[in-house]
């Protein structure tokens, strides 16, 4: 069963030093708009991502290219949700629907929210494929959730050196926090009070989490996703 | 019965400490010599940024810690960040530990995730101690009653828990809030590594409070100088 979802990848880093520094100076960066996100992208990036001959989705360059990576993944992380909702597996009680139904609205306000800012320069709706999925079985779907959601923080930690625009690093910022919440929570669901939600799996011995680059994240996400995406611009 | 602080309200009040009785700020009280230090910081960070490059090839923080790089002249805005979040990690590291150390404080079934929060707090603190070299400062005196504010966190699960709750949300919006001061650095990936560790901290203990993992789709980060006046009760020697 394969659906529109929207997925993506990353761009490359900058040392915008100085404007980073004038701009922290101005109380508005961390309330930035949408719209003030568009404006800025369209007058200082040129490159955008396209979808190539053959149907392959390229994420384009620069700030571009990384927003349109997390576009991709946010994609995939609000379809994937909104079709366990859909199907909610055997034993889905209150407190998991609860959980369950805030992850949910979250990916689609991150999803929307890359739409939004990337305008025209947004990546097509991906087609994304769950099949390997079993949407019955909590086990399996909270263990793709823990994939995604571990996924999803690692490739943000590693998009944050990638990105030139300080405004995108601090919404990029806002949203890696959250997708670390849900990494914690579907983990206790899986084991609850246990080490798990923040476990020896994943948090290595300097309590760090991991930091993975596109091109270490989009093999893992490939069975989930039809749609071809190139990253080619992006390490 | 004691209030139910929230970060919001945590801030606030402290903040309200602070500018009534003009409190030193966190940092200051620590390291006196770091507001000399930090006058002169543009002129360290514009010396520093040509090195830059060379760090740039360093992988983690461990690597940007060496005695040599910092001869090199770390970037005093990156000292400064680091300092910052290592007073932070003292403070975490302190409560979890003697949170553990005290008798029938916390429940059994949640004694495996208080143990977890504990480990990654004591390697932060040994990671930034190691980063900072000979700039490191020394872990403060805390005061988790808040001069008496909270007289019973050590004694009261609920209590101990709602202000785990608020040190692990500061965290999160303090590192957050100085994402933009390390852009350009290798160090700003390790930061982030930290951050989402904390995040997810943050999430478990709401749970173990009983509610959901967060407040919304987008978290909100704070700056320095509110998160300084957030943590000044719990320091023993200051507001």
């Amino acid at each position: 069963m394969t659906r529109p979802a929207s997925s993506d990848h990353e761009t490359e880093c900058g040392s915008a030093v100085r404007a980073r520094r004038r701009f922290l100076k101005s109380a508005g960066i961390l309330v930035a708009s949408t719209a003030f996100l568009e404006l800025n992208l369209s007058q200082a990036f040129a490159q955008r991502g396209a979808t190539l001959a053959g149907g392959t989705v390229d994420l384009g360059q620069g700030d571009f290219a990384v927003l349109n990576y997390a576009y991709a993944l946010e994609q995939l992380e609000a379809a994937f949700y909104t079709q366990v909702l859909q199907q909610p597996y055997r034993g889905f009680n209150p407190s998991d629907e609860q959980s369950l139904t805030g992850i949910q609205s979250h990916e689609v306000a991150h999803r929307e929210f890359f739409r939004s800012a990337l305008g025209g320069n947004a990546i097509p709706d991906l087609q994304v494929d769950f099949g390997r999925v079993n949407f019955a079985s909590r086990q399996s779907v909270l263990g793709t959730a823990r994939t995604f959601e571990d996924l999803g923080v690692a490739a943000y930690n590693g998009a944050g050196q990638l990105l030139r625009n300080p405004d995108f690093l601090a919404k990029a910022g806002s949203i890696v926090s959250v997708e670390a919440r849900h990494a914690a929570t579907i983990r206790d669901m899986l084991n609850p009070y246990s080490a798990s939600f923040a476990g020896n799996d994943i948090v290595d011995g300097n309590g760090l989490d991991r930091a993975l680059v596109p091109s270490q994240v989009l093999p893992k996400v490939v069975p989930f996703v039809l749609t071809p995406v190139s990253a080619s611009q992006l390490p | 019965m004691i209030a139910q602080p929230t970060l919001a309200a945590a801030t606030e009040d402290a903040a309200m400490t602070v500018s009534m009785s003009a409190a030193p700020t966190l940092i200051g009280t620590l390291d006196p010599d770091l507001a000399a230090r930090m006058t002169s910081r543009r002129d360290l960070f514009s010396r520093a940024a040509g090195t830059l490059g060379a760090l740039a090839s360093a992988p983690t923080l461990l690597a940007v810690a060496s005695t040599e790089v910092f001869a090199q002249g770390l970037p005093g805005q990156v000292v400064d960040v680091l300092r910052f979040a290592l007073t932070l990690e003292y403070l975490e590291a302190e409560f979890y530990r003697t949170a553990l150390a005290t008798p029938r404080l916390i429940p059994a079934r949640y004694r495996a995730v208080f143990t977890q929060l504990a480990r990654h707090e004591a390697e932060h603190v040994r990671l930034l101690q190691g980063a900072l070299g000979g700039a490191a400062i020394p872990p403060p005196a805390f005061d988790f009653t808040a001069k008496g504010k909270y007289p019973d966190v050590f004694a009261n699960f609920d209590t101990f828990t709602t202000l785990s709750s608020t040190f692990e949300d500061l965290g999160v919006a303090a590192y957050k809030g100085q994402a933009g001061n390390l852009q350009g650095t290798p160090v700003l990936t390790t930061a982030l590594q930290i951050h989402s560790v904390e995040a997810r901290h943050a999430a478990e203990v709401r749970r173990v409070r009983g509610f959901v993992g967060w407040d919304g789709a987008f978290d909100a980060p704070l700056t320095k100088a509110a998160v300084l006046a957030a943590a000044a009760p719990f320091l023993a020697g200051g507001a």
